[in-house]
């Protein structure tokens, strides 16, 4: 058994740690899945009450995905300004990223909080228990990334653009792109197809 | 709504245990776990524990910590199975047997529970985590961090389970806790909720476990060793990992959702507003199918390693045990319906998860095979792994073939929740994963801790529980044919079934004796340790990577990270050296490992406490455990000073030293 | 298909994905088209947004070998219409077979609870 090279410490961490993050993304993706195939199953059973066609209101549903969609170009703008070690650029990108999430996730507690207003809460039946627990876990996910976010925004303030933050950026920028890529299908399935 | 009852939620004093029974069990647990803690106290090693065991990164450390908590869990969950047994061979005609008909719902649903996820995922996740990354060449695993929150999760789910013993109850729904008798309306206690988050806690830990080993083979390998040179152990433990990946996140959907429904009032899986049952059944068989798959493959992967190394002879058909592993792999994904074939879902459906049943024995009948032909012109050296492989090609076979047999739908409406049905799982799970694990503890023992089991208790053993897993289910089979469901704490006085009951209670004493055997085997070998010990680091002529070491293994594992040409490396590196080929001697390299953590453990607690605070609805406590997590996460994803180096000549010393014993020894 | 991270391809993936929803929500709104069609059209302009992100945003497919990111992104899929699609299915079949559809089980668990059960 001849000696070898060992690679520098963080040189093959970065494949390695995305390759890791990206499966935890798959992951991810199939839990959602179960999610979805629930609220498949369970839409019809409305237990005698409205339907996804009698409680969606869509230009709110476009806005919110036209929002989402814009947070998810941003935060690829912040990676290009990662690339170019921009620190300037990144945080005005990362930013607007936050305001949009942050805006996404408003317009989304504003329409929960209408449907249980007026009665349409999670406990009105199997369809709207589906309803509220897919796209809440959606918006869960929304959270936990403003979050990160926020801790990103605050770790590049205090110790700058380091190989560490530049790959946790990274990491963040997957996790953003597939919520909005998960967002897609809510949009589409839920929304759409409740409605048409 | 008061101070106390914001404060304690629904705990009060009426939670302690009320029964003989239960007040029993804690107690044993309670002063179980005092003893140990006054041994270490006098010992004075509590700094020791804490730097070298609950904080180390070292997957080798990780994987011992496992194997113990699967072994108290393995004694728990035994204890469990002889109250079975005695209940279902008293409790006939007029006599109501020595429990109670609730205390046994709980007390089989814990049986299930603790065996699937703490004692063979335990058992799984500690012999992986000893030898995968010494298999590949490799110092750890690709996130020692992950690998320590992983374990942590795994004790937190633990701890959970076993309070439920002393605080309130545990759940009475079986070990997959079906609605509607899960929901809040026919199970309105703690018991269910204790379940779901000990399953949501562990369930987290698995998860992160299959990511980790996952991009551990599929990066982390040793130069020259591609994917078709692993050991076959590498491969099944790939192939599970990808199931696990994959099946997991079912399970924490399926089991969110059911706590959606017992926290939140919704109406997933209840039987009114509009809930369908039948959905939950058939998203926790989605997961539990693979589950049992993640159970036994990496027991066969085990198999191949020790089938390979005691004949003396390089595995058979290397290629198409790799495509057999796949070919289950993609498999277990679409045989789930074959666990409720008798809900109605009608011929088609049936037939279609029929006939894949079926086809998933081809790939498993391939493996059986394969280890039968590298025995053909081996020479058997027949130390005790072996003993538990002989144990396993026969009593798994038989189990296998009723499966088989219960495939056919038809068929399965007979036997479907009767004894015959419990008699095929165990046998499946006893012969294949627990008699896989057994062999593969003892068989990577001495690589660990440096010294070899006694050889000669062990195979008592493992005698034992050959004969006593025969004695207790094959009466079950008989049982299940003739009508007796499971689950029941009572029977008729029907003609012939009480002695059948008496005869399998008669096996469960020959399988504990098989486990006080074991428990000698381990004290006896602790005070033999200079007699057994493993001087050379092959102490059984072995083939792969992680014989190349010496005993116990050092904390670096390899000083030099080897090369690779061939599988079997190992081997054909003493072929050569026997041939007369000289060993260069080695450059040393400055080499980079984990520092220590308490977080993993912290991260565990808190979620602990977010369980814990839901299963009493103590809301500020879920609340406080969940800011602790968050809190915990941020804290390590932002600190860059989680290395530690060993220098070059540091390295070199160390080696040389572990040399010097070898050659002295 | 290779494509870096740059100004340009993220541009095109961030204006094809907002063509690609208003398209989808425009035939829906504006019912361009019914029932099995509709659903047909939207699902596969979903799915093109999907590609379009995974590649323009995401970077699928522009790892060098081995593809490990694509080969588990493609396993992925195949576990999730099977549980999506195999459940659709099996409760298909279950709830047709245990005789009443959902809206009617619910028809007949309201009816049973104005009754007082």
């Amino acid at each position: 058994m001849n000696s070898v090279v060992t690679k520098a410490p963080h040189e093959h961490d970065d494949s390695t740690t995305k390759l890791g993050f990206w499966i935890y993304l798959m992951t991810d993706c199939v839990l959602f899945a179960t999610l979805f195939a629930t609220y498949a199953v369970l839409r019809g059973n409305t237990y005698g009450g409205p339907g996804g066609s009698e409680l969606f209101d869509m230009p709110f549903v476009l806005a919110e995905t036209l929002i989402l969609l814009t947070s998810s170009f941003t935060s690829g703008l912040a990676m290009l300004a990662v690339h170019q070690k921009n620190v300037r650029q990144i945080v005005v990108w990362l930013a607007a990223t936050f305001a949009l999430g942050a805006a996404f996730l408003g317009l989304e507690l504003s329409e929960f909080a209408k449907l249980a207003g007026e009665g349409h809460s999670w406990q009105a039946s199997a369809f709207l228990s589906a309803f509220f627990t897919l796209v809440g876990t959606h918006g869960l996910h929304i959270t936990a990334g403003l979050v990160w976010l926020s801790v990103m925004l605050w770790q590049l303030r205090r110790k700058g653009l380091t190989a560490h933050t530049s790959r946790q950026l990274g990491l963040f920028s997957m996790f953003w792109h597939f919520l909005d890529v998960v967002w897609i299908f809510i949009f589409t399935i839920v929304y759409l197809m409740g409605v048409a | 709504m008061d101070l106390l009852e914001f404060i304690f939620g629904r705990l009060s004093f009426d939670a302690l245990p009320k029964e003989m029974i239960t007040i029993g069990g804690a107690l044993t647990m309670v002063f179980g776990a005092l003893f140990v803690a006054a041994v270490i106290t006098y010992l004075k090693r509590w700094k020791w524990l804490w730097k070298n065991w609950l904080t180390s990164l070292d997957a080798k450390r990780i994987g011992v910590m496992y194997i113990v908590v699967a072994v108290i869990m393995l004694l728990r969950g035994g204890g469990d199975a002889l109250l079975i047994r005695a209940q279902q061979a008293t409790s006939v005609g007029d006599s109501t047997g020595v429990l109670t008909s609730d205390t046994f719902q709980q007390i089989f649903s814990a049986h299930g529970t603790i065996m699937i996820f703490f004692v063979a995922m335990g058992l799984m996740f500690g012999l992986i985590n000893l030898v995968l990354p010494l298999m590949l060449g490799k110092r750890d695993v690709a996130f020692p961090f992950l690998n320590s929150v992983s374990f942590w999760l795994f004790t937190g789910g633990m701890v959970m389970i076993n309070l439920s013993l002393m605080l309130g109850e545990f759940s009475a729904a079986g070990w997959l806790a079906y609605p509607p008798l899960s929901e809040l309306e026919y199970s309105p206690g703690v018991g269910v909720d204790y379940w779901i988050w000990a399953l949501q806690i562990a369930g987290l830990g698995s998860l992160f476990s299959g990511i980790n080993f996952l991009v551990t083979i599929l990066k982390d390998r040793a130069p020259g060793m591609t994917l078709m040179k692993m050991p076959i152990f590498a491969w099944s433990v790939l192939v599970t990992t990808i199931l696990i990946i994959f099946a997991f996140p079912i399970l924490t959907a399926t089991l969110g959702m059911l706590s959606l429904d017992r926290l939140m009032g919704m109406h997933f899986f209840t039987s009114d507003f509009g809930g369908n049952p039948m959905m939950y059944i058939n998203l926790i068989w989605a997961w539990g199918h693979p589950e049992v798959y993640i159970l036994i493959l990496p027991a066969f992967g085990i198999f191949s390693e020790v089938v390979a190394t005691f004949s003396r002879k390089r595995l058979f058909g290397y290629k198409t045990m790799v495509a057999a592993l796949f070919a289950i792999m993609f498999l277990s994904f679409v045989v789930w319906l074959h666990h409720f074939f008798t809900m109605g879902g009608g011929a088609n459906v049936n037939a279609f998860f029929g006939i894949t049943t079926m086809i998933i024995a081809i790939p498993t009948g391939v493996k059986v095979f394969n280890w039968l032909f590298t025995m053909y012109g081996g020479r058997i050296d027949f130390k005790s792994p072996m003993t538990w492989f002989l144990g396993f090609i026969v009593t798994f076979t038989i189990g296998g073939m009723t499966g088989v047999l219960m495939a056919v739908p038809a068929i399965d409406f007979q036997v479907h929740n009767s004894l015959f049905l419990v008699a095929h799982f165990h046998n499946v799970i006893i012969g294949g994963v627990v008699f896989g694990y057994f062999a593969g503890l003892t068989y990577w023992f001495p690589k660990i801790f440096g010294f070899k089991l006694n050889e000669t208790i062990g195979k008592y053993a493992s005698y034992c529980w050959m004969t006593g897993f025969m004695v207790a289910f094959m009466p079950l089979y008989a049982l299940g044919f003739m009508g007796a469901t499971r689950r029941l704490d009572h029977y008729d006085d029907i003609g012939g079934w009480q002695v059948l009951f008496i005869v399998a209670g008669m096996g469960v004493m020959i399988i504990m004796l098989g486990i006080a055997l074991q428990l000698l085997q381990l004290g006896v070998s602790v005070w033999q340790r200079k007699k057994n010990i493993d001087t050379t680091g092959d102490p059984w002529n072995g083939r792969t990577l992680e014989w190349s070491v010496p005993s116990p293994a050092p904390f670096y594992n390899f000083a030099v990270t080897p090369v690779v040409h061939d599988r079997d490396p190992f081997w054909t590196a003493k072929q050569a050296i026997a041939k007369g080929k000289i060993v260069e001697k080695p450059t040393y390299q400055d080499i980079h490992l984990p520092k220590n953590s308490s977080i993993g453990m912290f991260i565990a607690a808190f979620a602990f406490m977010i369980g814990f605070g839901l299963v009493w609805y103590m809301w500020w406590l879920a609340i406080l455990g969940l800011l602790g997590v968050v809190t915990c996460i941020i804290l390590r994803t932002t600190s860059e000073d989680t290395e530690y180096t060993v220098t070059a000549a540091e390295l070199e010393k160390l080696d040389m030293a572990n040399k010097n014993k070898e050659r002295f020894a | 298909m290779t494509l870096q991270a740059s100004l340009k391809n993220y541009t095109i993936g961030f204006v094809l994905s907002v063509i690609l929803t208003l398209l989808a929500y425009g035939a829906v709104v504006n019912h361009w088209s019914t029932g099995w069609v509709l659903i047909a059209l939207i699902i596969s302009l979903a799915i093109v947004q999907l590609v379009i992100q995974l590649v323009f945003f995401l970077h699928l497919g522009n790892e060098t070998k081995p593809r490990w990111n694509l080969l588990t992104f493609l396993f992925m899929m195949m576990v999730l219409l099977i549980i999506v699609i195999g459940s659709l299915w099996i409760m298909n079949n279950l709830n047709y077979n245990m005789m009443m559809s959902p809206e009617e089980m619910d028809t007949y668990m309201m009816q049973q609870s104005n009754k007082g059960f």
